[in-house]
């Protein structure tokens, strides 16, 4: 799934290492915390694993594909094998809820038919039904992020990363996103995502990765994100 | 096919949500075209006004003394098969000696003159006035012409003018279209530019360039055909109005506009494949650095 090693990642713009010869891996099934402080280099993981940015240094496979050999043009077929929910949902504002969904399938060339089962199955999954029609501006935050994460799973990616999903929800919201990952984990899914807020993380009970200024000083099956 | 359909149907519809800046591109489309074009037919128009002065330029080929009339006629269907020569009056000494006193009707002093005095002659009118050298030099060749006058000086005036007026045309015209295709494909990046995120977001999801890039080709070639279309129909009003105002005023007496009727097809053409490749090639440079996400 994801096997991370001594890999090491510069910005152009400066000299310090924004990750610093980390070694990670996350298994098929896994449910995994990404956890640090702001500028600890936990966005920068994520954007090494979409291939955003590249590595300068380390050995760096994402479901198969290895980025540090990869060409550039097979990045959307490395995309294709991910789902990707991000802290401001990123939405197509002019599309509505299906079409944002249906969308992603587009992409990888599924049929009409297809799309037509499996996108209201997919809503349906994260509490979206009724929600079809409307445009990501009349929905909640909280709604707004179900959709992204209908996105992210309604082409059975075999990784799922999330960059503070919760980031821009208020506390009851972010616990039913929360809840809803774990739903999808159990249907199988990988899942890596990216928190900051310690009493979800807790709350949960999966291992938590911790990582500060570039480098990974914990990694514990203890669900205990212990940093203050 | 489906898929090729849902980008069509995309690059469409985007047409509609963008609807201001949809609008914002036709209209800087249209501007562009009608400031060009105008200028275009301007130089077209002069160009022809200064080609029917020089069809005015003529050469006169006296004949020999001592031929009659009737031999100096029979040299017409020599000149007029020489190269270069348009179209052959004859005129008679007689009918010289009218038209000089004509000139002169004040003056009752040429009212005697003796048509002996003057040779029978031949105007001669030419197609192209570069080589007016040359064609005297042939008319010199016919057995029974004496002499030919030919205006050089005033042939090569005109030459010089007409390089002159084409060269300065074309360099304004070239710069029009430059500036012209620059400001559109501008117009169509700043478009481009709000939409950013959502290229953005595609390129996220694992869609490829050219899945992104096709909707947005397809709305800048519906773009700069509406622009160019638009265009046209403008520049058409425009040019119709003005020849009307210039023919009935004192200008449609001294020149003649070439009738739109004449530049109906290659003016619609030039503006929309002009429109095509600004709207083509304006979305698909202007998206071509968000794609590299």
């Amino acid at each position: 799934m994801i096997q991370m090693s001594n890999v090491t990642m510069i910005y152009e713009n400066g000299n310090v290492k924004a990750i610093d010869d980390v070694s990670l891996t996350v298994k098929e099934g896994e449910f995994a915390f990404l956890v640090g402080p702001s500028g600890s280099g936990k966005t920068t993981i994520i954007k090494l694993l979409t291939g955003e940015v590249a590595a300068v240094d380390g050995e760096l496979d994402v479901n198969g594909f290895d980025l540090r050999r990869m060409r550039r043009g097979k990045l959307p077929k490395l995309r294709r094998t991910l789902g990707v929910i991000f802290q401001d949902f990123r939405l197509i504002e002019n599309k509505t809820v299906y079409e944002n969904v249906a969308f992603a399938m587009r992409i990888i060339g599924a049929s009409r038919s297809e799309i037509k089962e499996r996108v209201p199955y997919v809503l349906e999954l994260v509490g979206l039904q009724g929600r079809e029609k409307r445009y990501p501006r009349e929905l909640s935050g909280g709604e707004q992020q179900r959709v992204a994460i209908a996105r992210a799973i309604v082409n059975n990616p075999k990784i799922i990363i999330a960059d503070e999903p919760t980031g821009n929800l208020d506390p009851v919201r972010s616990l039913e996103i929360m809840l809803l990952l774990e739903k999808i984990n159990a249907l199988g899914n990988t899942l890596l995502v990216v928190s900051h807020e310690k009493e979800l993380v807790n709350a949960l009970g999966k291992r938590v990765i911790s990582i500060e200024q570039g480098k990974i000083i914990s990694d514990g099956m203890d669900g205990y994100y212990g940093y203050e | 096919m489906n898929k090729i359909g849902y980008l069509i149907r995309e690059g469409f519809l985007s047409i509609f949500t963008h609807g201001f800046m949809s609008f914002a591109s036709i209209c800087v489309i249209i501007a562009c075209l009608v400031i060009m074009g105008s200028f275009s037919l301007l130089a077209v128009n002069i160009d022809s006004i200064i080609q029917d002065l020089e069809q005015q330029n003529q050469m006169v080929a006296f004949v020999d003394e001592t031929l009659s009339e009737e031999d100096a006629a029979a040299l017409l269907t020599q000149i007029a098969e020489t190269p270069n020569v348009r179209d052959v009056q004859f005129v008679t000494r007689e009918q010289a000696r009218e038209n000089y006193v004509s000139q002169y009707e004040d003056s009752a002093l040429f009212e005697d003159i003796d048509g002996s005095v003057f040779r029978h002659r031949f105007v001669v009118y030419l197609d192209d006035i570069s080589i007016m050298e040359q064609t005297q030099r042939n008319l010199y060749k016919i057995y029974g012409i004496a002499d030919v006058q030919a205006h050089l000086d005033v042939a090569n005036g005109f030459i010089t003018v007409r390089n002159v007026i084409s060269l300065v045309s074309l360099a304004l015209v070239v710069v029009l279209v430059i500036v012209s295709v620059f400001i559109m494909a501008n117009t169509i990046k700043l478009t481009t530019y709000g939409r950013r995120e959502e290229i953005i977001i595609m390129k996220m999801v694992g869609a490829s360039n050219s899945f992104i890039r096709f909707p947005f080709v397809v709305e800048g070639l519906i773009l700069g055909l509406i622009g160019g279309g638009l265009a046209f129909l403008a520049e058409w009003g425009l040019y119709q109005l003005l020849t009307e105002k210039l023919m009935t005023g004192l200008i449609g007496n001294l020149v003649t506009i070439i009738p739109f009727n004449v530049l109906f097809l290659p003016m619609l053409c030039v503006y929309l494949l002009i429109g095509i490749v600004v709207g083509v090639f304006g979305s698909s440079i202007a998206i071509r650095k968000f794609l590299k996400v």
